[in-house]
């Protein structure tokens, strides 16, 4: 592009305080300062929770938090400006605890007052988990230029309309003033759900001050240090045990840190309170939970959103549970799964069919993990073998669909038969760029080479909503398969047609959002993953040396697509597990670039079976339901239960990293 | 500032620059070659490997000051061979491509592993590729993609 200049942001080098002021060099020709001076509108990102502005408002709440823009020609005049600008801070003490709380939510599922009165025995435990990096391979970054008054924005970014609308907010414009357009994106993971809005508006502000195209990609480090990442947290569990030795309730208190500001984390706090039940069914819960305020950089959106954090502990807990009502855990496990007909977390129902069974029948023989289990119990083998049963509930929570998103597809048949999937839906490596033009080439029965699939521009496609949530297929593919049976049975040849859909919810789903009542999700998706570990006594160090997955996704639309999704999110989930350690100090990062935050190699990897059982969903396009983040959640549980069993020790955190499988080791004996 | 000359994706060039300036940087803004990306700027994550004299870098740590009369070859340089041919198809039958971003990088170190040691064993694949990050897949579908290459291409290498 012509004219394009650059732009790098000024971060703030505290923690918590306030900026007494900013000297600036005066600048050359051609070089300017951008910050909250220049907003046309409003400084918030606009995003669930309105919380956060995007050129600091002179409070400073974390470290690197964005505060202006130096935009110019030259990259190396540019850096010297970064260097020359000082700022004075009053320094303020930060909050790290669990003391500020800003979202509080409570639920209760029959009566578990009274299912814990008449315990026979009460078991609690306390489970932690770790910050992860998205570590996406392609770091955050944007293109834009103004024409006329128009703003466009080309972006690495997973939800085009999510940043096209808080652009628009941030401008106070008409929607027909910004344009947003995506660029090949690399696999996100939720990383750029949320986080890229708050780029896009620093830079339509910018743009709207120097009216050149300007370019702003973020360095690895500045990338992991001031991006959002998968939310730390603290579960407490109790559970109610009756004379059979079942649980009749669980009591659960969540709290999930969610950094400097809110953003997301209200929905992926409400994602892992209904989680809590895991696989199983209670019939009674109660359910507390917070988001906590720190002075930490926020944290957002990552692939399973609130569900991978309560499926560890409620897995963990379930295992340890049996072990202490001295009962087989797989028998006890398998005794309390969900079923068919059963009152899901928040007393909806599981109307579909449910797998479970033949998953874990399938997932087990093909890893041989009853005879391993037994052999791995002797002492001195230091190997072990874990399983997980997990679901996910697919698509938005509760009304969602219906009362935010109003999704909207079209498909545009052109005079010459070529038919475009006109969608807001971004492949950021997941195939749908494959799977949605198959799914129309089946139901028209048309080449596939004859169904366009580009890459979305808000200018030409409707608001299919976020691509998040492994809602796309389901739900996405879902309108496209409805208006590809409506553009057949009505197609004219040499003439040009159009077909939009939009989503109406199955009248069988009520939601009531602030009492967790009723069907959080149409329907979900299951999976069984089991994974064998050996853990050197020396250096500590744990080994995988097998992974058998089992699932159930409805129908997979394309084989190698979902096994790929498998292999990919198990790798994900077991590494969160083990692997990925990341961790702040009084609100300091202390892992800062991929050096530091090790993710896996194909050293770190082993064999993968992955197994799918056909359970076809009616409201997917060809029964298929979501497969995206399923697969990453039974990860971490599966490999901590490995571990556990390897060196007979209860692990209550992830990462379990070789520090601390040394001082569980060392603990008591 | 000083002309410095090397060869690339088999042409000779000059470029009159700064010798300390990153080889990655000289590739994708003076020659447009953007198949070469920019994971990590540290040498942690392979997204700008490229060829130098048949063996695989990082352009990112490169300078260009020690590549004078050096062979460069680039995804795209390398996009012309018989050898990418097949390292593609395999690479896409496998289905070890999903969001592609690490993809040239692999594709790299695939042609650098293949072009020592044409039958590699699975283990000297994972050592050849573990300079090479990818976040999408979990690696098994592009060790099938090399094997299945390593198959096809017999002779080539
Ligand atoms: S960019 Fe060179 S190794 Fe990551
Ligand atoms: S395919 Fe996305 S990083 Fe490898």
């Amino acid at each position: 592009m012509k004219d394009m200049m650059y732009a790098k942001t000024i971060r703030s080098k505290i923690v918590k305080g306030t900026i007494k002021s900013i000297t600036i060099p005066p600048l050359p020709e051609g070089y300017f300062t951008v910050s909250r001076e220049d907003i046309l509108s409003k400084n918030i990102v606009k995003i669930i929770f309105e919380d956060m502005p995007y050129y600091s408002t002179g409070e400073i709440n974390h470290l690197n938090e964005p505060i202006m823009l130096v935009v110019g020609s030259d990259m190396e005049i540019i850096k010297q400006i970064v260097d020359e600008i000082k700022i004075e801070y009053s320094e303020e003490n930060g909050v790290f605890d669990e003391s500020q709380k800003t979202i509080a939510y409570h639920f209760k599922k029959g009566n578990p007052k009274r299912a814990f009165k008449n315990a026979e025995k009460v078991i609690e435990m306390t489970y932690h988990t770790g910050l992860q990096e998205q570590a996406y391979i392609e770091p955050q970054g944007f293109i834009v230029y103004e024409e006329d008054e128009k703003v466009t924005l080309i972006g690495s970014i997973q939800c085009p309309y999510y940043v096209k609308n808080a652009v628009v907010y941030a401008l106070g414009c008409s929607s027909d003033q910004v344009r947003v357009i995506q660029a090949a994106v690399g696999g996100a993971f939720g990383g750029k759900e949320e986080y890229p809005s708050l780029i896009a508006c620093q830079l339509a502000v910018a743009v709207k001050k120097v009216h050149k195209p300007i370019k702003l990609i973020f360095e690895r480090e500045e990338d992991i240090l001031s991006t959002t990442k998968r939310h730390p947290s603290r579960i407490t569990l109790k559970a109610a045990i009756n004379e059979l030795n079942n649980v009749t309730s669980i009591s659960a208190d969540i709290a999930i840190d969610g950094g400097a500001y809110t953003g997301l984390s209200s929905v992926v706090l409400s994602r892992a309170m209904i989680a809590v039940s895991g696989a199983y069914t209670f019939e009674n819960l109660e359910v507390l939970g917070h988001v906590i305020k720190t002075n930490t950089v926020p944290n957002g959106a990552f692939r399973g959103f609130g569900a991978p954090q309560m499926f560890f502990a409620i897995e963990m807990f379930m295992h340890h549970i049996a072990k202490e009502t001295h009962q087989d855990s797989f028998a006890f496990r398998m005794r309390h799964i969900a079923r068919q007909g059963d009152k899901t977390s928040t007393s909806g129902t599981f109307r579909d069919p449910i797998l479970l069974e033949d998953l874990i029948r399938v997932a087990t023989e093909k890893s041989k993990y009853h005879s391993k289990a037994l052999a791995y119990s002797q002492p001195g083998i230091y190997k072990g073998i874990g399983m997980s049963i997990f679901l996910h509930g697919c698509g938005f929570t509760g009304s969602g669909e219906s009362t935010h998103i109003k999704a909207q597809v079209k498909l545009l048949k052109t005079k010459d038969g070529l038919v475009h999937i006109l969608v807001a839906a971004v492949d950021m490596g997941q195939g749908i760029k494959t799977t949605l033009p198959k799914i129309v080439s089946q139901i028209l029965e048309i080449p596939i080479e004859r169904c366009i699939f580009n890459y979305p521009d808000t200018d030409n496609v409707p608001d299919s909503g976020p691509t998040v949530a492994s809602r796309t297929i389901m739900i996405v593919g879902g309108l496209v398969a409805r208006a590809a049976k409506e553009l057949k049975e009505n197609w004219i040849d040499n003439l040009e047609q159009i077909v939009t859909k939009r989503y109406v919810q199955p009248s069988y789903i009520k939601y009531d959002e602030s009492k967790f009542k009723g069907d959080a999700y149409p329907a979900y998706s299951w999976g069984v993953s089991v994974v064998e570990v050996s853990v050197d006594p020396i250096t500590y160090q744990t080994k995988i040396l097998n992974v058998v997955s089992a699932y159930d996704v409805g129908k997979e639309i394309d084989e190698r697509i979902i096994q790929g999704q498998a292999e990919g999110g198990i790798v994900q989930g077991i590494a969160y597990g083990y692997l990925e350690n990341m961790s702040a100090n009084k609100g300091v990062i202390k892992q800062k670039n991929l050096t530091d935050y090790i993710i896996p190699t194909t050293l770190d990897v082993s064999k993968m079976s992955t197994y799918i059982l056909d359970n076809p969903y009616q409201y997917g396009p060809f029964g298929a339901k979501g497969a995206g983040e399923l697969t990453l959640i039974g990860g971490a549980p599966a490999v901590a239960l490995a571990i556990q069993m390897a060196i007979n020790k209860n692990i209550t955190k992830i990462p379990v990293t070789p520090e601390y499988v040394m001082e569980l080791m060392h603990d008591d004996d | 500032m000083m002309m410095i000359k090397f060869i690339l994706n088999g042409e000779h060039v000059e470029i009159e620059s700064d010798p300390s300036r990153r080889l990655l940087d000289v590739l994708r803004s003076d020659f447009n070659l953007i198949g070469v990306k920019e994971g990590c700027g540290e040498g942690e994550c392979g997204a700008c490997s490229i060829l130098l004299n048949h063996h695989v870098v990082n352009s990112c740590l490169l300078p260009l000051g020690n590549i004078i009369n050096q062979e460069i070859m680039t995804i795209e340089g390398f996009k012309t061979t018989k050898r990418y041919q097949i390292i593609e198809q395999a690479y896409i039958d496998a289905g070890a491509v999903q969001c592609g971003f690490c993809t040239p990088g692999m594709v790299m170190a695939t042609e650098s592993l293949l072009h020592m040691n044409p039958s590699p064993s699975d283990f000297e694949i994972k050592i050849a590729l573990s300079g090479s990050l990818c976040r999408c897949t979990g690696y098994n579908m592009i060790i099938e993609a090399v094997k299945i290459a390593a198959e096809r291409g017999e002779g080539l290498w």
